[in-house]
């Protein structure tokens, strides 16, 4: 039967392409979740029109990158799907919940009559902001660890509740209120960039704290994760990764407060990849902190080879279609209305 | 009083609640796009405003269900982990890959373009919008492929091993893909989305014109629907028979709970109705037609016909919900074709538009796609019980390592967020049936009217623009 394992390291190939997908997945619907969750902030309800419409043409297409981390998973590391999804239910459930919220908000705020729009104007502002809390949960409950037991999830119905993963969901809404606002500075003008510009430099704040909770607490928790970033030479190497997210931060701060209108965004994107080249850093080799590695996850090489193949013919494509759709429907979301 | 509660159960609820949800609305939008690209292509070709006019309509109603089927979409792709992981691990070598495609041939293709589709009028060419609706009619349809593929594989497993470790493997992807029942389930379910659309479209258009509205558009939409009721109606009872009678041969249990037949018998009766009870393991009350059944499914009058007592107890399905969502199928499936026979008869006497009891019928029969589509997903969901994977993994034996509390509490949350999210949806579909197609002249500042709504003033006052 085809299979590719001979060639290739087709778990490790799996295993950066997931974290690759939902590398995606956190960057691009984590800046409408962040348009949802300053919705209510925003000065006026033609302020929220805008905002709305900046992202309609995407919101989908964003959200199907967090169905294909989803299924990647199931298809590349079963094991690592059927182990996590347990442990994680109730804040995976009521991420779910919340996605519908948002998600049908987008229609339905269309549709509504003027009393009417208040609802979905909620129904997204919240729908974003317990998504995106519930999002930062899980990598929070992630990175600490989860109980297993052969192939099962050992633990408790609420392992991933505490201290440590409410602050992760916190910093997350945060994260996503900068790509959010970010995003608003590149898309919009006037009124709606002023204020986002205002939204930004408060939310590039806090995830510069959190940012640094988090690098300096990961070490401090988990024994493994310091020796791999403070022994020599590890240090050399990775050091640069913070000192970039560092940089980066600091370079938002002045752009926020100059002109310039498309560099916020996109450096906002430099944050959290270095933060997540981080995380995956700490992670690595495990694919089910700490006791399943992607190796022992992998599902079987003919269905990693079979998936791969598709994957590397309708990968670029995808991009390529995503790229174009954002390319129609460039320039600013209020420019348009002159003609 | 929350501990009791049986995980196994409360799991298999909340999943037949959440993909019944679910299924609802592709079996709208993958006929509603198809039919949308043939009004797009039929305004391209002929210049008829009319055909631009009702497709602006449709695709608002589109926009919407399509929304909601993305959401509960999402929904079901997570809960095969978070309820069925024991299946996860075990099958998941083998429907992993399937699903994966899922999103990579389909989920992208329809999300990008449906942008595109929704709010590109001003931005793109004619073709190239035309492009978009086509490109999201083949998405659904590959969706379809895909899902269906799996959930075929599940019914008619093959193309695997079974390893030491107890996990399944593949050994052929094609026989895996193209397991035996899937080209039946897939023509069937297509055909199925395709007369929903059409029956739900000739509501709308039956009811349009009992109140004189809209006129001129509204014997389009009767007439492309019924043109799909002459013709494509009669085909899905073929198609279904021809189902039928592979799942005779890979699912006989399943055929023997449609027919409520316990006893193993040459010259098996048809019964039409009866109240199928699993205990007594008889079928009380039945109206039998003699033989018609060993003519049905053996095309012989004496041929045999396998009773449920040939399995044992614990291996045949709930009888009752199978014999009865069958017979509700069968039902709509022939009330459909009848409207087809109805309508040819008064298009030959030139009374297709106007006649009046013709109308509330078509107005009655407006959901009936959407029940047969479920009564008939009940006929094979639960026909296949106690297996998840047919013969090989049971479904109480597929589940997560979740407390029965909290699947109770999840599935009161999908209950009540159902209820009222989609019941919004419901609304506002209504709402927009309500308010009919309007002209392009007079059309402005909704999906796809006139200016996008990206660049829109929805607030409205005109006011300053540069917000």
């Amino acid at each position: 039967m085809f299979s590719l394992e001979n060639i290739v390291n087709l778990p490790m190939i799996w295993y950066a392409l997931i974290f690759t997908a939902v590398f995606l997945y956190i960057l691009l619907d984590g800046f409408d979740l962040g348009v949802g969750v300053l919705f209510p902030f925003a000065p006026s309800d033609k302020c929220r029109d805008r905002m709305m419409n900046s992202i309609a043409p995407f919101w989908d297409g964003n959200e199907t990158w967090l169905i294909l981390g989803g299924g990647g998973l199931f298809a590349a590391f079963p094991l690592a799907y059927s182990v996590m999804m347990p442990a994680l239910y109730i804040p995976v459930i009521v991420m779910l919940l919340g996605l519908i919220f948002r998600g049908v908000a987008f229609e339905f705020r269309f549709k509504a009559t003027r009393n009417h729009v208040k609802i979905w104007d909620y129904a997204f502002h919240f729908g974003s902001l317990v998504t995106a809390f519930m999002q930062g949960m899980i990598i929070g409950a992630i990175v600490q660890g989860i109980e297993v037991e052969g192939r099962r999830f050992a633990g408790g119905a609420f392992d991933w509740l505490n201290a440590y993963s409410v602050m992760t969901g916190i910093a997350v809404v945060f994260g996503y209120g900068l790509l959010g606002s970010t995003w608003l500075i590149m898309k919009t003008d006037g009124e709606t960039q002023n204020w986002a510009r205002k939204s930004a430099s408060y939310t590039v704040l806090y995830v510069a704290i959190f940012l640094a909770i988090v690098s300096i607490s990961m070490p401090i928790m988990n024994e493994q994760i310091r020796t791999r970033w403070f022994t020599l030479p590890n240090l050399f190497y990775l050091v640069p990764i913070p000192t970039a997210s560092l940089l980066l931060l600091i370079a938002i701060w002045r752009d926020i407060h100059s002109n310039r209108e498309v560099r916020p965004f996109l450096m906002s994107f430099g944050v959290f990849l270095t933060g997540y080249i981080g995380i995956a850093i700490s992670m690595w080799p495990y694919i089910v902190p700490f006791k399943i590695t992607f190796n022992q996850a992998a599902a079987a090489p003919e269905s990693q080879s079979l998936l791969l193949v598709g994957t590397v013919i309708l990968l670029p494509m995808i991009l390529a279609y995503t790229g174009y759709c954002y390319y129609i429907f460039r320039g600013k979301a209020s420019h348009e209305a002159h003609y | 009083m929350l501990s009791n509660l049986d995980p196994v159960l409360l799991a298999r609820i909340q999943f037949a609640f959440t993909v019944s949800f679910h299924i609802i609305f592709p079996a709208f939008t993958i006929g509603l796009a198809s039919w949308l690209a043939v009004l797009e292509w039929r305004w391209l070709k002929t210049g008829k405003q009319i055909y631009a006019e009702v497709y602006r309509m449709w695709v608002k109603i589109f926009a919407v269900t399509f929304g909601m089927g993305v959401v509960s979409g999402v929904v079901l792709s997570f809960q095969f982990g978070t309820n069925w992981s024991g299946f996860s691990d075990v099958g998941g070598n083998v429907l992993g890959p399937l699903l994966g495609y899922e999103v990579l041939t389909a989920f992208f293709l329809e999300a990008s373009f449906l942008g595109i589709m929704l709010f590109g009028w001003n931005r793109v060419s004619p073709k190239m919008h035309f492009a978009s609706t086509v490109i999201v009619a083949v998405g659904t349809l590959i969706s379809a492929f895909w899902i269906l593929s799996a959930n075929s594989w599940m019914q008619t497993p093959q193309g695997f091993r079974i390893g030491q470790d107890g996990l399944l493997y593949p050994t052929s992807w094609l026989a895996v893909i193209f397991n035996p029942s899937f080209p039946f389930r897939f023509v069937h379910m297509v055909t199925a989305a395709y007369l929903t659309t059409a029956f739900t479209v000739a509501g709308v258009g039956a009811y349009y014109l009992w109140r004189k509205r809209h006129i001129s558009h509204a014997r389009v939409m009767l007439g492309m629907a019924m043109i799909m009721a002459i013709f494509v109606a009669p085909l899905q009872l073929l198609y279904g028979d021809l189902h039928g009678l592979n799942t005779l041969e890979h699912q006989p249990a399943k055929v023997a709970a449609m027919e409520g037949l316990w006893e193993t018998q040459r010259g098996a009766p048809l019964i039409l109705f009866g109240l199928p009870d699993q205990e007594a393991e008889t079928t009380k009350y039945a109206i039998k037609i003699p033989k018609l059944s060993s003519f049905i499914l053996t095309h012989s009058f004496d041929g045999e016909v396998k009773g449920l007592k040939e399995w044992p107890k614990d291996e045949r399905p709930p009888v009752a919900v199978v014999f009865w969502s069958f017979r509700i199928m069968v039902g709509i499936g022939l009330l459909m074709i009848a409207t087809g026979v109805i309508a040819l008869i008064l298009h030959f006497k030139k009374r297709l538009f106007d006649t009046r009891w013709f109308q509330y019928w078509c107005m009655a029969l407006t959901p009936s796609g959407f029940v047969a589509v479920l009564a008939g997903w009940f006929v094979t969901e639960v026909g296949r019980q106690p297996w998840i994977v047919y013969g090989l993994l049971r479904t109480a034996d597929a589940t997560s390592p979740v407390l029965g509390t909290s699947i109770a509490i999840s599935l009161t949350a999908f209950v009540i967020v159902y209820a009222f999210v989609f019941g919004a949806g419901i609304y506002y579909i209504l709402k927009l049936i309500g308010k009919g197609p309007e002209s392009l002249e007079t059309a402005y500042g909704d999906h796809g009217i006139g200016k996008p709504p990206i660049v829109t003033d929805l607030a409205g006052e005109g006011g300053k623009q540069n917000v």
